[in-house]
């Protein structure tokens, strides 16, 4: 909360600075001549001082919010003295932990002593200490930085330049947050998925054909060795994926053929919006129309029939998936379709073709690598979609065929793994990170192929 | 004198209309596939909106019952203070014990008389502190007061329990018969559900609430928008107006084409491993979730911000630059208040994205089962999609018709958040 505080002070005093910026410059120039001696007007002074004293408190803050905790830790484990030497790093952490919730007036995992209670103490007045000590420094630095700037004004002093310098900086700054944001995906499913393939062998998580995560708490538990083998878990998502685009692909690339070639325009503009409601729908309302709504019709009718069908069988969380994906097949075909060239069905309707023999033999061929690609992007989707087969898909890894029974895909395994607490180095939740890293490595792999085969195709008939 | 045969001789003139006659077959059958995948499609969406619907508006309304209570002053306020701490800890659960004696005196085994008591909620006793603490004048009076019933009777009255007899039945053939006669006393009512939209969550599904959850998500979206926003234009004016075409901001392009596609969960494992492990931030918290929902949403929030920016034509740059603007005076001054509408727009279509997102939000603990209604950033939370998750995984049947209710609630807000951009879109559309 205090870093809330202290941005707010610092936003006051750079407004100020503003001013005080402004109302220097309109001074330096007070003598009749006006604005026109200055060489940037005065907002840019003002500007400039505002900068000054903005930038570096800000500087200070993220630096101060980044050192803090660790700061905190080593000042309060110091007062303990060599009653920390020689401890094991998790005896440490726990130790550690107990202070903390001592200060915090908590339970703790053992009998505080004389050491611990000082500990605690000293650790409870730095922690109220520290924000207003941040919050006296950043402002110092804020005035600091104000008083600098403005002493920095004259009328030839070129402040637009030097603010138009710092700005396009901070655009820079800005532009590679989308950059840092990949590599930290990337680094941190790599480092955790490296430390889970410490524990498991690589060649067991691709090629094993049991997964069972649950690991044993005790040695002589039965019945939880724990395997790894992943396998099971990437036949399940490929089944329901699979379902999934035999509903979304004729359904989607039909109604994208009506509504390119056949529907009349006031058609088009009321069933297009309508079509795409379907992929504003949150995943939520479809996982929950599955599991409560579909899963229960499709196994009375299962029993029916006399067919034995789970009730969270693979059919059904794949049908309602392929219902979310039509949207995204439709409308980029919808898009490939309209920009394959009226010459082509020209020539072909001269040559006698009728409508629908000119759509299968001219424009579909023309289109298909576009159409390819949109189909290569509703298959990422599928892949990566999370709610619908966490609500209506099973977790038990069965590898199977059958789309009646239950099967479970790499999406859900994740969520099962990590929800709720758990210690944060054991093979189970290091394992939800490496199905992480290959759940990105494949839906990034079909994603580029996807956009290559798009541009390429664009570039043709440009 | 040969016969020839040449392949090129037309059909005789029966035939050639035969197979005609099949072209065209074939051309309306080609054109019926197309309109039954569209009226597939939009079947789908009614029969989803229909179940949805369907099951929701009966969460609107509660079940009450009547009780005669008498508010005994020897009980709550023994010393005749009205002080409100007082007040707060009296028995209320008493009162209505007694109520229910005076009522149906003829029950005497302990058994029944419990299975009467749970015919109201949990929650009743505290309906009774809290009208006794907002009006101290009711003590010592009797008053017909209507106390929220237990999500079973809830069920029973609006027809979704089976009445089946047996031992696994939720409610017992005894009850059944004091309920009846509730009813036809008047004192069984169904009354508008208010609590559904005021309270937080709860175990019990007579009292649980999506107020806790609108609150969280509205923390969340306003650090998503708070980051996501300004980062987002300030990279798309970069990208657009500024940077050279060089390898770098090819990356950058290419880099947030693919962000755009990448599972949301995957945004959830680096919010855990980045911001939860390495950086400490607490869990469960709408800073948090926000944090994670701005980096899903800021590559969204760039493609609509660079397309806006690319429609504004070059003119105005020309006109304003010819007039000795500089180029950041060009960009600040004219092309991003042109458009701005466009920004606006895809921004908001990328906000409505994030306040349906759930599953990067459950990486992060904003499951964790919630009752306080969250004030702040950093109070523990959950989100609107969250809570539909956490409700359609429970298993009491009252809680069926709340999470469809909820879903009614989330997708109130998306039409309000689409109707909102597109409107921005219709009042500011330029054509140049």
């Amino acid at each position: 909360m205090s870093a809330f505080v202290v941005t707010a002070v610092i936003l006051g005093l750079a407004a100020l600075g503003y001013h005080l910026g402004r109302g220097r410059a309109r001074g330096l120039v007070s003598n009749g001549s006006g604005t026109a001696r200055l060489h940037s007007l005065p907002g840019y002074h003002g500007g400039y001082v505002a900068l000054w004293c903005a930038l570096p408190a800000f500087g200070l803050l993220a630096l101060w919010l980044a050192l803090e905790p660790a700061a905190l830790r080593y000042q309060t484990l110091s007062t303990l003295g060599d009653q920390v030497d020689g401890l094991a790093p998790e005896r440490v952490e726990l130790l550690y932990n107990d202070i903390r919730n001592l200060a915090a007036g908590t339970a703790t995992s053992r009998a505080p002593d004389a050491g611990l209670k000082a500990a605690a103490d000293s650790h409870a007045r730095l922690e109220a200490l520290l924000p207003w000590a941040l919050l006296v420094v950043a402002s110092l630095l804020a005035v600091a930085g104000l008083l600098y700037g403005r002493r920095r004004l004259t009328p030839a002093f070129r402040a637009r330049n030097a603010v138009e310098r710092s700005l396009r900086w901070i655009l820079i700054a800005s532009s590679t947050i989308a950059v840092l944001t990949t590599i930290g995906i990337v680094l941190s499913l790599l480092f955790e998925a490296l430390r889970f393939f410490d524990k498991v062998p690589l060649a067991e998580f691709l090629f094993g054909l049991e997964w069972s995560p649950q690991t044993a708490l005790r040695a002589d538990q039965v019945g939880s060795s724990g395997s790894f083998g992943a396998v099971p878990i990437f036949a399940g998502t490929a089944l329901i994926s699979l379902i999934a685009m035999l509903v979304a692909v004729p359904v989607g690339l039909f109604s994208a053929i009506y509504l390119a070639e056949y529907a009349k325009r006031r058609v088009r503009d009321v069933v297009k919006p309508v079509l795409e409601i379907l992929a504003g729908i949150p995943t939520v309302v479809y996982g929950f129309f599955a599991a409560l709504t579909v899963a229960p019709q499709v196994r009375g009718f299962g029993e029916a029939v006399g067919l034995d069908v789970s009730s969270e069988s693979a059919l059904v969380a794949g049908v309602v998936m392929g219902i979310m994906i039509i949207p995204f097949v439709s409308s980029l075909s919808d898009d490939v379709i309209t920009a394959v060239p009226r010459s082509l069905r020209e020539g072909s309707y001269g040559l006698g073709a009728t409508q629908s023999e000119t759509i299968r033999q001219v424009v579909l061929p023309a289109a298909l690598p576009g159409i390819v690609g949109s189909i290569l992007l509703a298959v990422s989707r599928a892949i990566g979609e999370t709610m619908i087969v966490v609500m209506a898909a099973g977790l038990a890894a069965n590898l199977t065929a059958n789309p009646f029974q239950a099967v479970t895909t790499v999406t859900v395994q994740i969520v099962t793994l990590l929800i709720g607490d758990q210690e944060f180095d054991s093979p189970k939740t290091l394992a939800a990170f490496a199905l992480g890293l290959v759940l990105f490595a494949i839906t990034l792999v079909l994603n580029i192929v996807a956009l290559v085969i798009v541009r390429k195709y664009r570039e043709e008939y440009d | 004198m040969t016969e020839t045969t040449a392949p090129s001789r037309p059909a005789p003139r029966a035939k050639r209309s035969g197979r005609l006659a099949r072209r065209y077959a074939a051309e309306r059958r080609f054109r019926a596939y197309g309109i039954a995948a569209i009226a597939l499609s939009i079947t789908f969406l009614l029969l989803l909106f229909g179940s949805i619907l369907n099951q929701a508006w009966s969460a609107l309304q509660q079940t009450r019952i009547g009780l005669d209570i008498h508010f005994d002053a020897a009980l709550l306020d023994p010393d005749g203070t009205r002080d409100p701490a007082i007040l707060a800890k009296a028995d209320y659960g008493a009162l209505v014990k007694k109520a229910w004696r005076e009522r149906f005196p003829e029950v005497r085994k302990r058994r029944d008389k419990r299975a009467l008591r749970r015919l109201l909620s949990v929650g009743a006793p505290y309906e009774l502190a809290a009208m006794a603490s907002a009006d101290p004048g009711l003590i010592g009076t009797t008053q017909r007061v209507w106390l929220t019933a237990s999500d079973d009777v809830d069920m029973w009255l609006k027809g979704k329990l089976a009445e089946g007899g047996g031992k696994r039945a939720k409610i017992g053939a005894k009850a059944l018969g004091w309920l009846t006669m509730l009813r036809d006393e008047g004192r069984l009512e169904r009354q508008f559900n208010s609590a559904f939209f005021t309270a937080g969550d709860s175990r019990e599904p007579e009292l649980a609430g999506v107020w806790g959850a609108v609150a969280g998500s509205f923390f969340t979206l306003v650090v998503c928008l708070g980051l996501a926003f300004p980062f987002g234009v300030m990279t798309a004016v970069y990208l657009q107006e500024f940077a050279p075409r060089n390898r770098w901001t090819d990356l950058i392009e290419v880099n947030t084409n693919n962000l755009a596609a990448v599972p949301s969960i995957v945004f959830g494992l680096l919010g855990l491993a980045v911001l939860l492990n390495f950086a400490g931030l607490p869990r469960s918290a709408p800073l948090v979730g926000g944090i994670v929902l701005a980096l899903m949403t800021l590559p969204t929030i760039i493609i609509a911000g660079r397309a806006a920016l690319q429609a504004v034509p070059p003119s105005i740059r020309e006109a304003a630059l010819g007039v000795g603007a500089s180029e950041m005076q060009v960009v600040l001054h004219h092309v991003l208040p042109l458009a701005m509408p466009g920004i606006l727009t895809g921004t908001i279509l990328g906000a409505a994205r994030a306040l349906g997102e759930t599953a990067p939000l459950l990486m992060i603990g904003m499951v964790a089962f919630i009752v306080d209604i969250p004030a702040d950033f950093t109070d523990p939370a959950t989100a609107l999609p969250v809570q539909i998750y956490l409700w359609a995984d429970a298993p009491e049947r009252a809680f069926a018709e709340r999470t469809a209710a909820a879903i009614l609630v989330l997708l109130g807000f998306l039409v309000c958040m689409n109707l909102a951009a597109v409107m921005l879109r219709r009042a500011f559309e330029q054509r140049w």
